[in-house]
């Protein structure tokens, strides 16, 4: 049999993504498939290239590895590009000469930066944003930088200039010809919220800003504009739009768009029916698609394309393009900013509804249609958690509730407005990246059996593009158990069928100490590193014994089994305890001598106390013995445990104090301490109503009163913050302590696996009224019980590391190599930064 | 070559009571680091590298080891990507994969084929 020879030009995200459909479809057998690009390495990730700066390596942002063509019979050329087509011979010819005949052709040749031709724009430091080349560039030329200026506020110039915060330079600056940032997707009032929430990351906006020239001699030193203006820069980064890349298409004269664009019909095919265009490069219906979803949609469409030709026959449903939602949510700029459907619609041809909060920079907008029907479209600034649900109600023209200002000011959660995602039609498309709707997941479930989030991951490919319909598929995964009456109990893992409450309280009655026991008589299998840590951290719960004693230490996960964070390059930090931030200069000076001694970078941390980064394994026993001797105990920086309880100054010195918050903090700091529990335990004691000690951001928190003090539950900082809800008010001291007892057992009693209190409270049926019914008025009359267990918890309290110190076995295991206890690891390099030392960057360290 | 069988050059490593029980601890051998794992539940002793090949990091020894179906694992305490202790391979769906080693035991002396 004759194979069908396609030439891909083009080794980008789409071009790649047509290689997989095409081998993975049923004509793959058909099909001789030669790739040739221009890029040095095969398809990356651009959607996440700004992760480049940051976690993710070149291999991890890469799409498949060279193997991967290989073992798929791809012949791939890179950094080779097409110079010629010949349209009649059906042939092309590459920048080093290469030839290849065709049967089809796939242009995915995407775009480059526009670079608007402003004068002095060949300057060094002035940078386009696309490629990884591009970063390397940027990278190198950073170290030298101070100022950073990104031409364009639309939503690549946003990210750009988020990169340039994350190349360490500190004032970064973003330039918009138009009145407001992300002109294409939000409104003014938008813009404006936007505009305050970048400040206070740093990134200083000006809109309505023309740029006459770039100043300087070899490098760039600012921007002139033309209303007489200059801003200073030592780094620019131009990101004023995309231009697709037309210039073979143009060459051969197939028919491209007056703004640039090889022009398809609704399969995807060029002007020459035996050449196809997909993805940036290609302009259907006068429009260039700049996002990654639609390229793999044309991708699919091209496909079928060729297997009609080939075999008369199509291999998948995705044979026509008819445009796409171009909804989009911004993301990794630390503001969550989401527009979807027609976001720019105005009365008299809609009703909108607009929700502003300028004190927290929240601003939502909705267009509704004239009738009350429809939701037509929307924009959501500062909070996009309901960004999915409407999303889909607008795309789905789902019915919307009589009061539609509850789709955005409604209770939180994806639940109201709409019955969630069960009340989707099949055909919602769920994962725009992958092409997955949501009755491709619930047959995966019903008829494939598949129920997990995993398997449907690895089933259809739902999260695994920019991973932004995870929640969403989660939901529904859940959804379709519970419909089938499937009881979604959150079990801990394949070794033990178990909830973590069951789990508490069956190793309780049967009194097991180890995790060996328990393992034994509730578990199957041999354990792994989900379940040791779950059932550590219960152990310690409810025994309070030494972690380390008894075999506990290999069960306990990592850090817990050095007493100690370990950190980049492997070294730990060392966080003494200082309860309420409250410190004597003799101690400080011990901290100071500490650090010297063992090298010991130092930090102020977020939680009023010192840490110690970069200590060897091997000298954290000692480290912690002169700590120790100078009366410091372990902070447990390191456990799931109680971190901190930070204090304000109070009556102790301030004017408006109106009781004592610090000593208070100190006593609660001090009962608490060495208290583990499902996930980390914070608090904090502010002296007044000014809260200065940000107790209502804390697991509990607690704010002075004329007469006592009020207690707040369930706050959190973190990625999702949560405020503490009013608990009670005008407490003693002895009844906010009986109450934080009785709370806090009934958290490490009832909670799942690394649940902070804040997601406890929310998933609790009746919420913080329930809370209280079982807190103040013993509605379950175990408050006895519960304060019982704390005082027996409270009163084992020992300092860990001074068991340590004091104990030589357990010494004996903080060292690098069993053979060589005295050798420090050889790998670790500190490299110098201001006047202290730091971890070498791992992406940089070579091996 | 006359022989497929090559002996295994084998180096004393460390004293079984070095590794604590269901852990691993490292040994240094020809500046080699060694991670070595005494999975008592299973009546197993394993031995890697050290390294763990997603950020390059000397930690591995310092993971908890466990099952998966059967499967001897490691998780390394960094970002829990884990690996086959009989393999190397890594089951946390990763490209990449670690060395792995012969361990034998005699006079309570942990031996490693290198
Ligand atoms: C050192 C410090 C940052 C600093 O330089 O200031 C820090 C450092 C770390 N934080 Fe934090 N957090 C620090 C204050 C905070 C705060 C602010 C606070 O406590 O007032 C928060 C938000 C408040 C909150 O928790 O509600 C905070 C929210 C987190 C979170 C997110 C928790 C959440 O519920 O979303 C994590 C991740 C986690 O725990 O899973 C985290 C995890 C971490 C870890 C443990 C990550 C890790 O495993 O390496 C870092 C360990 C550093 C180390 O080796 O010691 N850290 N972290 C602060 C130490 C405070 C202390 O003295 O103990
Ligand atoms: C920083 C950044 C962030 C982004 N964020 C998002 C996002 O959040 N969401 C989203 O949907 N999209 C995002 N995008 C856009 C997304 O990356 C593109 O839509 C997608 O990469 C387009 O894929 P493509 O294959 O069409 O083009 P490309 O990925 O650009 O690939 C085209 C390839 O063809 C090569 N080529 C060109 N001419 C030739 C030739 N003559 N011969 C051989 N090879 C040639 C090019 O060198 C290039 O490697 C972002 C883009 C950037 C730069
Ligand atoms: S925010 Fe916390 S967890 Fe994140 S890098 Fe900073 S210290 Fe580490
Ligand atoms: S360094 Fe081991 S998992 Fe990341």
């Amino acid at each position: 049999m004759k194979k069908s020879k396609i030439v891909v030009i083009g080794n980008g995200m789409v071009g790649y993504k047509f290689c997989e459909k095409a081998v993975n479809s049923a004509i793959s057998e058909k099909l001789d498939i030669h790739v040739f690009g221009e890029e040095p390495r095969p398809a990356y990730d651009r959607v996440h290239l700004s992760a480049y700066f940051g976690e993710k390596t070149l291999e991890e942002l890469t799409m498949a590895p060279l193997s991967w063509y290989n073992e798929h019979n791809i012949n791939l050329h890179l950094g080779d590009p097409i110079t010629v087509i010949d349209k009649e011979a059906k042939e092309i010819t590459s920048l080093n000469g290469k030839k290849e005949t065709y049967d089809y052709l796939v242009l995915a040749t995407g775009s480059g930066a526009f670079v608007p031709p402003i004068e002095g724009v060949e300057l060094n430091g002035i940078f386009v944003y696309r490629t990884i080349e591009d970063l390397d560039l940027m990278k190198e030329h950073a170290k030298k930088a101070s100022r950073g200026v990104v031409i364009g506020g639309g939503l690549l110039g946003l990210e750009a200039a988020k990169a340039l915060l994350d190349l360490g330079i500190k004032d970064a600056h973003v330039v918009e010809f138009a009145p407001r940032l992300m002109p294409r997707q939000i409104d003014g009032p938008g813009s404006k919220i936007l505009e305050g929430k970048l400040k206070s990351l740093g990134i200083t906006t000006h809109c309505s800003k023309n740029t006459a020239r770039f100043s300087g001699g070899s490098s760039v030193t600012g921007l002139e504009f033309y209303d007489g203006q200059f801003l200073e820069a030592d780094m620019v980064v131009i990101s004023a739009g995309i231009k697709p890349r037309d210039e073979l298409a143009k060459k051969i004269g197939l028919k491209t768009g007056t703004r640039g664009g090889i022009e398809v019909n609704e399969i995807m095919q060029t002007s020459s029916p035996d050449i196809f265009a997909i993805g940036e490069c290609a302009l259907y219906d006068s429009m260039i698609y700049g996002l990654v979803a639609p390229g793999y949609e044309m991708a699919e469409v091209a496909l079928n394309s060729i297997s009609k030709k080939i075999t008369d026959d199509f291999v998948s449903k995705k044979i026509e393009f008819s445009g796409f939602d171009m909804s989009t949510k911004l993301k990794l700029i630390g503001v969550d900013v989401a527009s979807f459907g027609n976001a720019f619609i105005e009365e008299p041809e809609c009703q909108t509804i607009a929700y502003e909060n300028k004190a927290k920079g929240i601003y939502k907008r909705i267009n509704i249609d004239n009738h009350n029907k429809k939701l037509l479209g929307g924009i959501l600034i500062g909070d996009a958690e309901q960004y999915n649900m409407l999303q889909q109600i607008c795309v789905n023209e789902m019915p919307i509730p009589s009061d539609p200002e509850n789709l955005i000011l409604g209770a939180r959660g994806g639940e109201e407005g709409g019955g969630g995602v069960m009340g989707l039609p099949d055909s919602a498309l769920i994962c725009s990246c992958e092409a997955v709707t949501k009755g491709d997941i619930v047959s995966q479930m019903t008829e494939n059996g598949r129920t997990t989030l995993d398997e449907i991951k690895k089933s259809t490919k739902a999260c695994t593009g920019c991973a932004g319909c995870t929640p969403l598929v989660k939901d529904l995964v859940n959804g379709v158990l519970k419909e089938q009456g499937v009881i979604v109990r959150n079990v801990i893992c394949e070794h033990f069928d178990y909830t973590r409450q069951e789990l508490l309280s069956m190793t309780k009655l049967r009194g097991l100490k180890t995790y060996d026991e328990v393992l034994e008589s509730l578990g199957t299998g041999h354990g792994c590193e989900t379940c040791q840590p779950a059932v550590s951290s219960i152990l310690a719960s409810l025994w309070n014994d030494n972690v380390l004693a008894k075999g506990r230490d290999v069960s306990q996960d990592s850090n817990d089994r050095f007493l100690a964070n370990i950190q980049r390059g492997g070294t730990y930090s060392v966080v003494p305890r200082i309860p309420g931030g409250e410190i004597t200069p003799e101690k400080l000076i011990v901290i100071g001598e500490v650090a010297k001694k063992y090298g010991l970078y130092t930090k102020i941390t977020g939680g009023q106390r010192i840490d110690l980064f970069g200590a060897h394994v091997g000298d954290l026993p000692n480290i912690w013995e002169e700590l120790i001797n100078a009366g410091f105990e372990s902070g447990h920086a390191y456990g799931k445990a109680l971190r901190t309880v930070k204090s304000c100054v109070g009556t102790t010195w301030c004017r408006y104090g109106v009781q004592d918050a610090v000593s208070f903090a100190i006593e609660v700091e001090n009962r608490y301490k060495g208290l583990r529990s499902p996930h980390k335990l914070k608090s904090a004691v502010s002296g007044c109503t000014r809260e200065c000690a940000e107790a209502q951001s804390k697991d509990f928190g607690i704010i002075a009163t004329e007469t006592g003090w009020n207690l707040y539950l369930g706050g959190n900082g973190g990625s999702k913050p949560r405020h503490a809800d009013l608990f009670a008010t005008d407490l003693s001291s002895e009844t906010i302590i009986k109450y934080i007892d009785r709370y806090l057992m009934f958290y490490i009693r009832t909670a799942e696996p690394l649940q902070r209190t804040a997601t406890w409270i929310d998933k609790m049926e009746g919420g913080i009224e329930y809370l209280k019914s079982v807190v103040i008025d013993d509605v379950l009359g175990i408050n006895e019980e519960l304060e019982n267990e704390m005082n027996s918890l409270v009163g084992k309290y020992k300092c860990e590391w001074k068991e340590v110190v004091e104990t030589p076995e357990l010494r004996k295991r903080f060292t690098h190599f069993v053979n060589a206890p005295e050798v420090k690891d050889p790998s670790i390099e500190l490299v110098p930064m201001r006047e202290q030392v730091k971890a070498k960057d791992w992406n940089e360290v070579a091996v | 070559m006359n022989s497929i069988l090559t002996d295994i050059d084998w180096k004393i490593a460390c004293h079984i009571s070095d590794v604590p029980a269901n852990g691993g601890a490292c040994v240094l051998i020809n500046d080699e680091q060694i991670a070595i794992y005494n999975f008592e539940r299973r009546g197993e002793w394993f031995a890697t590298q050290n390294l763990c090949p997603h950020k390059q990091q000397m930690a591995l020894s310092r993971g908890m080891i466990g099952t998966q179906n059967e499967e001897p694992k490691v998780a390394c305490p960094f970002h829990k990507k884990t690996f086959s202790l009989k393999s190397g391979s890594c089951l946390s769906g990763e490209e990449f994969s670690i060395k792995t080693y012969p361990v034998k035991i005699e006079d309570d002396l942990v031996y490693i084929g290198v």
